[in-house]
């Protein structure tokens, strides 16, 4: 019997247990309910779950656990179906007008409540020992000083790949400056001018028109980037172009990813900073403008000066998702791991390098594969930290005006 | 000082001017944000249409093929395994005459060879001619009208990507065959039509961009979200109740909570790294696989689910907890009879927002190898449609911006308006919900 055939086989006993525990309760008191401690389908569902919960962890663990793979399907089959079987006969047989089934039913939901929350946890136990154990893996093979103060990156298959995170951190950093300081003037100017200047008629067309751009998925700045601003970038510095300079040689650079996730993220900012700048006491505008201060003036210097930390807060949110953002520099940033200030020329930033390591053909047992999870959980470390800190800050900041 | 004062009042005096002009200058800046904003939106949206549209049309050549009894059933026997053994490549001498006699009944004269000719067609026509003649082998000796797709480069002359200046070193196209494409065009031969199969139809090979299409990584991303949808929901749902209403507040429920607004912010691709090592490298699941993916997005959009639900249960009022409390209902039974359902329009909203951006998550994707794949076929079961390799939206249109040909790029800003069109109808149905059933207490 196959594993899906046995969990329907399992679901099919508990229905039937459901249906008669339910009638077993009624015949419990001669149909006269009003004797039972619950209501009767409560006394259906304890059979239900007390079949179903049992049968299909060990149906799991059966999966899961790799020595019990020898065994053969046909012991599993009888043992799952009688443990079910065995399971309901025994939960029927409990049920008396005196059995409390609602907080015996209602103690296992709260069970099941409690382990979905509690996926939220294994995820990140997941997410970081998966990553743990390979890189382990990968800094027996390979040295970690190299890998973390090394100077070049150039996976090889020869056997003498250097694989150092540095160009790629260079890459990844430039790259989100730009981006940084595309879509941080932009952002917070637009969130200025939507909290302090414009009516609720601009407000409410100029703020969800932003927001389209926060909604639109990154594989289509992707492609914008590869596709319309490198070549436009290209045809302005490059050799015949618009400026008469040759100062570009290929659509895929830093600017051309830098720009386009600029764009991406003056959503990000501005609905982020609205929010905070929203939260500075009425109070306080009122007291500048009160005592003669222009808009402009209290703005800068006492809404803005308020809100700062939350202001920080929001920018460093937009710079973890600069670095983790990976469609971008994929399709825009190029593929040249190096030390340059010339944001005209292609570089390569961790996430790309993630991609690539691991979309080969490599085994996984050599360097050149296993390093993309050391990079993983570098940019997860990076990016976890960056997000600690911006919470923080904006949380302190909240507290202070509540 | 003095000067100052001997001023009226009605004239603004050089500070004061200076301080308006400031003020007008911070206005002006905050206008040239937003617009700088919305140039970029148009910008974008007009790139997309103006590069996207042209998918949905496609240049097609109408052909009397003559179903030669010679070339395909030597023997006259219609025995179905003979025909069979007559591969495409020995169908292309019919689309050769085809071309032939149709450019003799339109008085078009060319100095091309035949086989010339027969290259305005798609790589593609000699397998439809082939699938057509297997179906139907009681046509063999007739002539019979088809619709062919024209070749990419003669769809990308009608649509100006081709010109004869950019095919000077080009192997696969010259200028006197443009000129007969020019003939054939007034002869109404080719033309240019509604292309159904972009939507419907399969990706192709690296040289058949005119015969990819969307429809089977539709499919991939349909199952995707069928997982995304089956487990992101109940378990979202599940952990917003419990740790909104029953968890008590200690430092493992302060853990938890910390956790979901980080796991918020990790970057896609990490989940791609958890889906790889977990999911593939130690439970084998099967590569490239649907189900593989909706796992990857499920993880990823549950803090997103969990987030937005735990603010519609934080709306409903503790009023309606203390009701049914007092007329001695269980605690749960008063979230799952009157909390749960007063919750539901919010967290319908929130789950389907969170299922528009699974949708166009690309790089998680990547990583579980959904590209790389030509999605070729359309999956034969339910069963099939879960576990067997497929493509997604978004990673079909990665795998088209990388291939070389210029002719993919069209395909792939067209895949992007319909995966637009998918997130466009998502977002719009949860605003509709918002609108129609929040209520404000």
């Amino acid at each position: 019997m196959s594993v899906f055939w046995l969990t329907l086989a399992v679901f099919l006993i508990a229905l039937l247990g459901t249906f008669a525990g339910y009638r077993r309760a009624f015949s419990v008191v001669a149909g006269d309910v009003r004797k039972l401690h619950s209501l009767p389908k409560y006394y259906g569902s304890f059979v239900g779950f007390t079949v179903l919960i049992p049968s299909l962890l060990m149906l799991i663990l059966w999966l899961v656990v790799p020595p019990l793979e020898q065994v053969s399907t046909q012991f599993r089959m009888f043992l799952v179906l009688g443990l079910a079987v065995l399971l309901m006969v025994l939960a029927i047989s409990r049920i008396t007008p005196d059995f409390r089934a609602r907080n015996a039913v209602e103690l296992v939901v709260l069970g099941l409540l409690i382990a979905a929350a509690s996926l939220a946890i294994l995820t990140t136990i997941g997410i970081v020992l998966s990553m743990l154990f390979e890189t382990r893996n990968f800094f027996g093979l390979y040295s970690w000083k190299d890998f973390f103060f090394g100077l070049k990156w150039a996976p090889n298959f020869r056997g003498d790949s250097e694989l150092s995170i540095l160009p790629l951190l260079w890459g990844t950093i430039y790259i989100s400056l730009i981006a940084l300081l595309v879509s941080v003037p932009i952002g917070l100017f637009a969130a200025i001018y939507l909290s302090e200047y414009a009516g609720p008629k601009t407000r409410g067309v100029a703020k969800p028109l932003l927001e389209i751009l926060a909604g639109i998925p990154t594989i289509v700045y992707g492609l914008f980037a590869l596709l319309t601003v490198g070549p436009l970038l290209l045809r302005t510095f490059g050799s015949g172009g618009l400026l008469g300079v040759d100062w570009m040689t290929g659509a895929t650079a830093v600017l051309t990813a830098g720009l386009v996730m600029g764009i991406m993220l003056i959503p990000f900012v501005s609905s982020l900073s609205d929010d905070i700048i929203n939260a500075v006491p009425q109070a306080m505008r009122d007291g500048s403008l009160g005592l003669g201060a222009t808009k402009s003036e209290t703005i800068r210097q006492v809404v803005i000066p308020a809100a700062l930390p939350g202001i920080i807060g929001a920018i460093l949110l937009a710079a973890s998702r600069a670095i983790g953002e990976t469609m971008i520099v994929v399709l825009g940033a190029g593929a040249l791991a190096k030390f340059s200030l010339d944001p005209l020329e292609a570089m390569t930033t961790i996430t790309t390098r993630i991609v690539s390591q691991l979309t080969g053909d490599g085994d996984f047992a050599s360097p050149e594969t296993l390093v993309a999870f050391a990079l993983g959980l570098t940019l997860f470390v990076l990016t976890l930290g960056l997000n600690v800190i911006a919470l923080y800050i904006v949380r302190t900041y909240r507290e202070q005006y509540e | 000082m003095s000067n100052t004062l001997n001023n009226s009042l009605l004239t603004l005096d050089a500070r004061t001017k200076k301080r308006n002009a400031a003020e007008t200058r911070f206005r002006v800046y905050g206008i040239a944000a937003i617009g700088a904003g919305l140039a970029m939106l148009i910008l974008l949206l007009l790139t997309i249409f103006g590069n996207g549209l042209g998918a949905f049309q496609q240049t097609f050549v109408t052909l009397n093929v003559p179903l030669l009894e010679e070339k395909l059933d030597k023997n006259s026997t219609r025995n179905l395994e003979k025909i069979k053994k007559v591969s495409t490549f020995g169908y292309a001498p019919l689309l050769k005459q085809a071309m032939e006699d149709t450019l003799a009944e339109n008085g078009i004269e060319t100095d091309l060879k035949s086989k010339k000719q027969a290259a305005l067609l798609s790589k593609s026509a000699a397998a439809q001619l082939r699938n057509y003649v297997l179906a139907n082998p009681d046509m063999i000796g007739a002539t019979v009208e088809f619709t062919f797709l024209a070749n990419a480069r003669v769809d990308g002359y009608l649509k100006d990507r081709v010109t004869r200046e950019s095919i000077a070193d080009d192997k696969n196209i010259n200028a006197a065959q443009l000129d007969l494409v020019d003939a054939l065009l007034a002869a109404e031969v080719i033309e240019q039509r509604f292309n159904l199969s972009f939507i419907t139809g399969a990706d192709a090979s690296d040289q058949r961009p005119e015969a990819a299409g969307m429809g089977v990584s539709m499919l991939g991303s349909f199952f995707m979200m069928l997982v995304v949808l089956a487990l992101a929901l109940p378990i979202g749902v599940a952990a917003s109740i419990y740790l909104e209403e029953f968890a008590p507040k200690n430092w493992i429920t302060d853990i938890i909570e910390v956790n979901i607004s980080n796991l918020a912010a990790v970057p896609s691709i990490v989940f791609g790294i958890l889906g790889l090592a977990v999911f593939i490298n130690s439970m084998h699941l099967p590569q490239s696989a649907p189900l593989v993916g909706g796992l990857v997005l499920t993880l990823m959009t549950l803090p997103t689910i969990i987030i937005s639900t735990r603010a519609s249960l934080k709306s409903v009022p503790p009023s309606i907890r203390d009701a049914a409390l007092g007329v001695g209902a269980s605690k749960m039974q008063s979230v799952f009879h009157h909390v749960l359902p007063l919750a539901a329009p919010g967290i319908l909203t929130g789950t389907i927002i969170g299922l528009a951006q699974a949708l166009g998550e690309t790089a998680p994707l990547l990583l579980i190898g959904m590209i790389g794949f030509i999605a070729s076929n359309a999956p034969d079961s339910v069963a099939s449609g879960f576990l067997d390799p497929n493509s997604a939206m978004p990673a079909q249109i990665y795998e088209w911006a990388k291939r070389a040909d210029p002719a993919f790029y069209e395909r792939a800003w067209g895949g992007i308006i319909i995966l637009l069109v998918f997130l466009i109808t998502m977002n719009t149905i949860a605003v509709i919900l918002r609108r129609r059933f929040e209520r404000r207490w």
